[in-house]
Parts: C-alpha cells; sequence; structure tokens
C-alpha cells in the first residue's frame, strides 16, 4: 500500500467525477433517538441515492431495543421516506437494506459489543466494508465515556496493525462538547486515550450548513467588502440566534446548561471566528481550524461582565398568536431555575483590525421569530451635507449575512425617496441563496456524514477551538454563577429583557430587529 | 401569467416582461440565460425540461422553434408559472429563421452566461452557430439525434471549448463508480471491456474516456441485450473489477476477494440530465480530452468514413 498511489482514473480537472465514500460501516449509537430518525437515516438514505455511498457500505443501529434486524430495517425505512430530501427509490433502498443490522443491548453491556464486534467482522466479510468503521454517538454526552471505553476494550478503536493494514476506526461526538474548560479538556482526554486526534469528529451541524461555507466564498473571493472589514469602518457587530420556540420537551438537557453553553460557546462563537478571522492560506482544515484559532484566541468577553453580559428568563405569554407558559412553569424545570433562556455578552477580539469594534452575541428561545444572522453595522457617515430633517430618517449602513431561513445577504444603505424635495430613508438590497440557486442544498448533516466516511475535516471544530471557546464563556459563566440576581424575566414572544437593551443603549446603540 | 404576442419583435418582448414584471413581482437573481432550439424533437419535452431545469436555476429561457409561412415572429411569455424565471418561447417563421440571433440578442440577461442546448437535431459545428456564438456553452444530445454514434462522433471531430455532449453527463455515476474501485484496488489495469447494446454512444464515450485515463487496450463489445451500458471489466493483476448492469437500473459489482454486491445506478431522465450539466458553466477538461481520445480513435478504427458522417 504505497503512498504515491494515483488512482489513474481520477484527475484534478475532473471535478465532475463525485467524491464518493469508500467501504465502510457506520455504527449508530441511539439510532432510536429524534436525531437518528428525522436527520441523520435520512442523510444516508439520500447520501446513496446521490451515489455517493460505496456499494460496501454496512450501517449498524446499536439500542436498547429488543429488535430483530428485519424490524430494524423496517424503522430506517419509515424514518427515510418519511425524512428523506430526494425522492425515495426501492432500487436504492435494497443497495442500503444489504448492509444492515442491528445490535441490541446496553452501552455497559459487555457481551453487546462483542455482538457488535462479530457483526461489524460479518459486515467486512459479506459486504466489503473492509474493516473501516465509524461510530456516531448520537447518546447524551454523560454516556461518551462509556461508550468509547467500551469500544477500547473491544478492540473496536483500531490500532496499529489496522493502520498498518490502511484501515480507519473513526468517532463522531455531537456537541456539546463539556460544559466548561475543565470539563471540555477531560472528555478530550478520554476520546484521545482511545482515538487518535484526527479520528475525532465533533459535529456542530451549523458548520456543515451551506452557509458558513458561502461565508467563506462571501469574504474570500471578493474584492468589494474586504475594504470595510475592519475597525475603521465598522462600528460594531451582532450576532443573533434566535429562536421562536420554548424548551419543549428538552427540559432534563436544558435546564443547568442554559443559552449560553447551549448556543452561543459553539454555534455563535463559530461564527464570530468565520467573521473575524483573517484569510486562511487554504481552505484545508489545517489552516483554516489556524485562523480560527487564532482570532479565537485572541477574543475575551467585555471588561464589565455586571454590564457586558446579560440573561433573561421567558414568562409566559402569547407568542405568536399562542399562550405559552413561561420557563419556569415548564415541565420539569425546578420553580427557583435560574438557567438563562436569553443570554447576550459582549465580546472584544484584541487585534489590529477589530480593537475597540465589540461584537454582541445573542442567543435566546421564545423571541418573536426563529432567525440566525451576523449583522456588520458601520459607522455613520463623517459628514452628511443634508439638512438634518433631510436625513432623520437614516440609519448606520449595515451589512447583514443571513444564516437562516432563507439564507442571504442583504445590504442596508440610505436612498432619496422619489419626490421634489430631498428626504433620505433607508432601503435594502436583499440577495438570495434559493433565488439564485434554487438548487436544493445538501442537508447539514449529509455533507458531515460523508466527510467522516471521506476521513475529510475541515467543517468539524477541533479540540483547540472548543477549548478556547470555554476559556471566553468561563468568566462569563462564573460571573452568573456567583451573582446573587436570577436571570431578568421577558415575555414570551418579545424581542428580549430590558436588561439587554440598556446594554447596548448604555453605548448609544440599539439591538437590530432581524 | 401566460402573455400571447403574434406578430411581434425583440423590442415589444423586452417592453412587455418589464411591464408584466411589476404586477407579478420581479425576480432577482437569474443566474443565466438558457436557449433551448427545439428542433427535431418535441417541442412540450423541450419546455418541460426548460421548466424543471429554471426551477434549479432561476433564469431567462428562451425556446426557439421553426414553422413555415411568411416572415413572423410570435412569442409567448410565461412569468410567475411556478418558475421563478421568465420563460419566452419564440416561434420563428419563414425567413427569420436565418435571423434568429438578431432577435435572441436582445433578449439575454446582462452580464450572466448564456447556455445553448439542442435536445434533438445540432449543428455540426455548434461553436460556429450564429445561437451558438451566443453562448458559453453549448450542450448537445447525440441521444436525440436521428443516427446517435455518428452524431457523437462527429462532435468530437468539431469540438470546440464550451461544447458538452449529454452523453458525458449520462456517464458521471459510471465513471464515480469505477473510480472508486480504483480507489481501492491499486493494481494496474491490464486491459478493459466495455459492453453496450449496439450504436449506443454512451459506452463509445466511455470507453474513450477510460482509454484516454488508462493507456490501455479499451475494447467495445456489443450487448444486444441490454439497454445503454451493460458492464465494464478492468483486468489488473489481483484479478477482474466488473461491474455489470442488464436491466438498466441495480448494478452488480464485484471484486478480487469480494462479495458481490449491488448497486443502484438507474438511467436518468432528460431532466435530470441537463439540470446537472447547468449545474457547472466552466469548461470540463476531462470532456475535452476525452472528446479528443473519441476523434484519435475513430480516425485510427475507420478513417474512410469520417467525412461521409452526416
Amino acid at each position: 500500500m504505497s503512498e504515491t498511489y494515483r488512482n489513474p482514473l481520477r484527475d484534478p480537472l475532473d471535478r465532475r467525477l463525485p467524491r464518493m465514500a469508500g467501504p465502510s460501516a457506520l455504527v449508530m449509537f441511539g439510532v432510536t433517538g429524534d436525531l437518528s430518525r428525522k436527520k441523520l437515516l435520512p442523510a444516508i438514505y439520500d447520501l446513496a441515492n446521490r451515489g455517493l455511498l460505496s456499494p460496501g457500505f454496512g450501517l449498524v443501529g446499536f439500542a436498547r431495543r429488543d429488535w430483530a434486524a428485519e424490524h430494524f430495517a423496517a424503522v430506517v425505512r419509515e424514518a427515510v421516506e418519511e425524512n428523506c430530501r430526494t425522492p425515495f427509490r426501492t432500487d436504492v433502498w435494497q443497495q442500503l437494506l444489504e448492509g444492515i443490522r442491528f445490535v441490541p443491548g446496553e452501552l455497559d453491556d459487555d457481551e453487546a459489543f462483542q455482538t457488535l464486534a462479530a457483526t461489524l467482522a460479518e459486515l467486512d466479510r459479506a459486504q466489503g466494508t473492509g474493516g473501516n468503521h465509524a461510530f456516531y454517538l448520537s447518546v447524551p454526552p454523560r454516556a461518551f465515556d462509556t461508550v468509547i471505553s467500551q469500544l477500547k476494550r473491544h478492540h473496536l478503536a483500531g490500532d496499529e496493525n489496522d493502520r498498518e493494514l490502511g484501515r480507519w476506526s473513526r468517532v463522531v461526538i455531537e456537541k456539546p462538547f463539556g460544559h466548561d474548560l475543565a470539563s471540555a479538556r477531560e472528555l478530550e482526554r478520554n476520546v484521545s486515550a482511545a482515538f487518535e486526534s484526527q479520528s475525532v469528529f465533533r459535529i456542530d451541524h451549523y458548520l456543515g450548513k451551506e452557509t458558513v461555507q458561502n461565508m467563506l466564498a462571501f469574504r474570500f473571493a471578493n474584492e468589494l467588502f474586504e475594504p470595510i472589514w475592519n475597525r475603521t469602518y465598522v462600528d460594531h457587530v451582532q450576532i443573533t440566534m434566535a429562536e421562536d420556540i420554548g424548551i419543549g420537551g428538552r427540559a432534563g438537557y436544558y435546564d443547568g446548561i442554559g443559552a449560553a453553553r447551549d448556543v452561543i460557546q459553539n454555534h455563535l462563537l463559530q461564527l464570530l471566528a468565520l467573521t473575524a478571522m483573517e484569510e486562511p492560506t487554504s481552505f484545508a482544515a489545517e489552516q483554516l481550524s489556524a485562523e480560527k484559532q487564532k482570532v479565537l484566541a485572541a477574543t475575551r468577553p467585555g471588561r464589565d461582565l455586571a454590564q457586558d453580559a446579560v440573561r433573561g428568563q421567558y414568562l409566559a405569554g402569547w407568542a405568536g398568536g399562542r399562550y405559552v407558559k413561561g420557563y419556569l412553569e415548564e415541565e420539569g424545570i425546578p420553580p427557583d431555575s435560574r438557567t438563562e433562556t436569553y443570554a447576550a455578552i459582549r465580546v472584544d477580539i484584541d487585534n489590529r483590525r477589530w480593537a475597540g469594534v465589540p461584537f454582541y452575541l445573542r442567543a435566546a428561545k421564545r423571541l418573536p421569530r426563529r432567525v440566525t444572522e451576523v449583522a456588520l453595522i458601520l459607522k455613520p457617515a463623517p459628514h452628511l451635507p443634508f439638512a438634518r430633517t433631510d436625513s432623520s430618517g437614516l440609519g448606520s449602513n449595515a451589512l447583514v449575512m443571513r444564516i437562516q431561513p432563507d439564507e442571504g445577504i442583504a445590504l442596508r444603505f440610505g436612498a432619496k425617496v422619489p419626490a421634489t424635495g430631498m428626504e433620505l430613508r433607508d432601503v435594502t438590497m436583499d440577495f438570495g441563496y434559493g433565488r439564485s440557486f434554487a438548487e436544493s442544498s445538501p442537508e447539514a448533516y449529509e455533507r458531515l456524514i460523508l466527510d467522516v466516511l471521506l476521513g475529510d475535516p475541515p467543517l468539524f471544530p477541533r479540540p483547540e477551538e472548543v477549548e478556547s471557546s470555554w476559556a471566553i464563556l468561563d468568566p462569563v459563566l462564573e460571573h452568573w454563577a456567583d451573582s446573587d440576581e436570577s436571570p431578568q424575566g421577558y415575555d414570551s414572544g418579545s424581542w428580549g429583557p430590558e436588561c439587554a437593551r440598556q446594554m447596548l443603549a448604555r453605548h448609544g446603540r440599539v439591538w437590530r430587529r432581524p | 401569467m401566460i402573455i400571447d404576442l403574434p406578430d411581434t419583435s425583440a423590442a415589444d418582448i423586452g417592453q412587455r416582461i418589464l411591464s408584466a414584471r411589476s404586477s407579478v413581482g420581479m425576480p432577482t437573481g437569474l443566474v443565466f440565460t438558457l436557449i433551448a432550439v427545439a428542433e427535431g424533437c418535441s417541442y412540450d419535452e423541450v419546455l418541460a425540461a426548460s421548466i424543471d431545469a429554471g426551477r434549479e436555476h432561476p433564469s431567462r429561457i428562451l425556446v426557439v422553434t421553426n414553422a413555415p409561412g411568411d416572415t413572423r415572429l410570435d412569442a409567448q411569455l410565461r412569468l410567475g408559472e411556478d418558475v421563478p424565471g421568465d420563460i419566452i418561447s419564440l416561434v420563428f417563421h419563414g425567413d427569420l429563421v436565418k435571423h434568429r440571433a438578431s432577435v435572441l440578442l436582445p433578449l439575454v440577461l446582462p452580464d450572466s452566461s448564456v447556455v445553448v442546448w439542442w435536445p434533438g437535431t445540432a449543428p455540426s459545428a455548434p461553436g460556429l452557430d450564429p445561437i451558438g456564438r451566443l453562448a458559453v456553452r453549448r450542450i448537445t444530445d447525440a441521444m436525440g439525434a436521428p443516427d446517435p454514434v455518428p452524431a457523437l462522433v462527429e462532435r468530437a471531430l468539431h469540438y470546440a471549448p464550451g461544447d458538452l455532449d449529454l452523453t458525458w453527463t449520462r456517464l458521471t455515476k459510471w465513471r464515480g463508480l469505477l473510480a472508486a474501485s480504483l480507489d481501492h484496488y491499486r493494481a494496474p489495469v491490464r486491459a478493459v471491456t466495455v459492453s453496450s447494446a449496439p450504436r449506443n454512444p454512451v459506452g463509445l464515450l466511455l470507453a474513450a474516456w477510460l482509454d484516454d485515463r488508462l493507456g490501455v487496450e479499451v475494447t467495445l463489445v456489443d450487448d444486444p441485450r441490454g439497454i445503454g451500458i451493460t458492464g465494464v471489466t478492468l483486468d489488473t493483476d489481483a484479478g477482474e473489477i466488473r461491474l455489470t448492469r442488464t436491466d438498466g437500473t441495480m448494478a452488480a459489482f464485484s471484486a478480487p476477494g469480494l462479495p458481490r454486491r449491488l448497486v443502484a445506478l438507474p438511467r436518468r431522465d432528460i431532466n435530470a440530465l441537463i439540470t446537472e450539466e447547468l449545474r457547472r458553466l466552466d469548461e470540463d477538461a476531462a470532456y475535452s480530452a476525452t472528446m479528443a481520445r473519441l476523434a484519435g480513435r475513430w480516425r485510427a478504427n475507420d478513417p474512410g468514413s469520417v467525412e461521409e458522417t452526416p
């Protein structure tokens, strides 16, 4: 197996040739969960339907159910038919079906893992999966350690011998990666004790979204925006992830975690990194991560945590025409819970490009609508050659990168209102990816699963990035933990608590209504 | 809304689109203009495939047909009819057939790319055709020609950058599977056999691609039972890698030391092909090299017949 082998049928110029995953088996722990049913299993089918899975592909479900393989296959089929994004075709299903297996058992049951090892060996023979195995841990974070040590104990985590034979074993874990810096480090230690660092894939499905890659293209493929992308022109940046839903049935997960840990630590700080980083030398995983890591290391929370970090909790009220419960009345939430459902923090980036430009990050539940965006608010024009009354309708110029829904770019600027007098007003120039490229972009999980099988990591956060993000957030979390105050209440269906408004008003700024 | 414009001109059409747009709403972000020349094929099928493609790629679509009679231009506009872009059907009568480009030029969108598609019969040198010259991409389909194999060969002989035949698009999945198989069996390939239905241009082009990439003897075999390509065998030092498809949907894959496995390899309809093709507006270097090889193979095998191809 020489390193210099070049497949004669592949040609870098032949870009039409699909990136196809090699022979491999994907083992899914927690296969009966919501995420598997709604996203992961349909994504696997869609990959097969697009012709991106090898004929030698196997899918092994592992769960605490007394199911036969046929029953599991029926469950998979149902999930696929319900949620797949490409048309359901029986021939493609037939191809997948040949490689579907099921292993019943508990995560700490040695016998079940022996069965799993035997099942994988059988798949390697019958289906030709080539000894390549990916383990997808769609289980609660507290179970990570158990599964990983079980994999290690049953020789499924790959060793020298496997590597020599060109076989791989990879593990996929989902956020949250710990709940603070110390726990993130511990998780990292446990995972890396069993798997090599390049074999660990941390999934933050946000990073698999097309738009995050669109952001890279937008910033680095154009000449138009780079000149203003700095402290000379940008007044401040607002990064928002608003959800209109409450915590739903996730009380057990959410209480004690809160908006900052759930969303800011991963999604919003990754969006900040992509917005603020310097141009990477290339889009290779190494280079991209180096730039993200560099900017995250230069990022710190605001100096005055009492004023630069605020939190809120939603109250009962009418949201979008429906009466909804307050956070403390949700089932399973202790009446004295101080978990925040709204978090807004200011962070600063200490480097030449961004010194003095605050980045405001907010994440919340039960806001008026679901939206994720990054907005660069520009400074006012140095001089306006208009009477003050003429320009009273004029706000700051803004460049908004909408992540969801209706992914796109909006540019807000002033224009003259048609009339004999001079009157200025803000208008918006809007570009929607969906309008220019109606081609349905692949589901984030499709791309991520394919990348895991190909061993291609650019869209996955690295442990250093995870740790840097916690290092930014830890002081805020500690400040809140030590504080006597409870999160301020805000009406469900409103844009958040009064303290958040004040946080910006103090500096003469306002939150955008996204 | 559908607007009929009998006996009209390019300027009239442009005007009507503008005023219609102010009532149904402007499409923003149309990314290119597609000109479909429906000659020797069904207008309805071309229109359906164009609308399908327009759904994925919001664009201005100009469907061109010819009709006998006095010199005249008839047009029909479709706006906001469950497609994001504009669809303009143009019927050229009489002498105007010789001057179609003069109508099309004012109607193509500013700045963005223009693609011409001939689903049926196409000019022998698309790059020199007056309509073809308006475009950066010229898509032909040998399968739409009365005699597909000579049509494909002719296009190989007259290849110009920007030309593309949908025969190539039909090959993508086959090529993907074959390339993937050599990712894992790293033995040098000694010889190749491609079998396909007789007079099938897809098999012919696949053979040319394998010849170009591998530089070994590639034999093309007629398989009268099959639909399209029925099988490819790569003969390597380790044994045979074989991909066979007898029913036009499921293929069987086998390789040395491995179980035989099934893989879905369905033939795709024209809507799927043109939609895939419109995803890429850049020059396809692999296609260009394959067409050069196809021309070379043809000259070597059959030097006498080149001039006689229609």
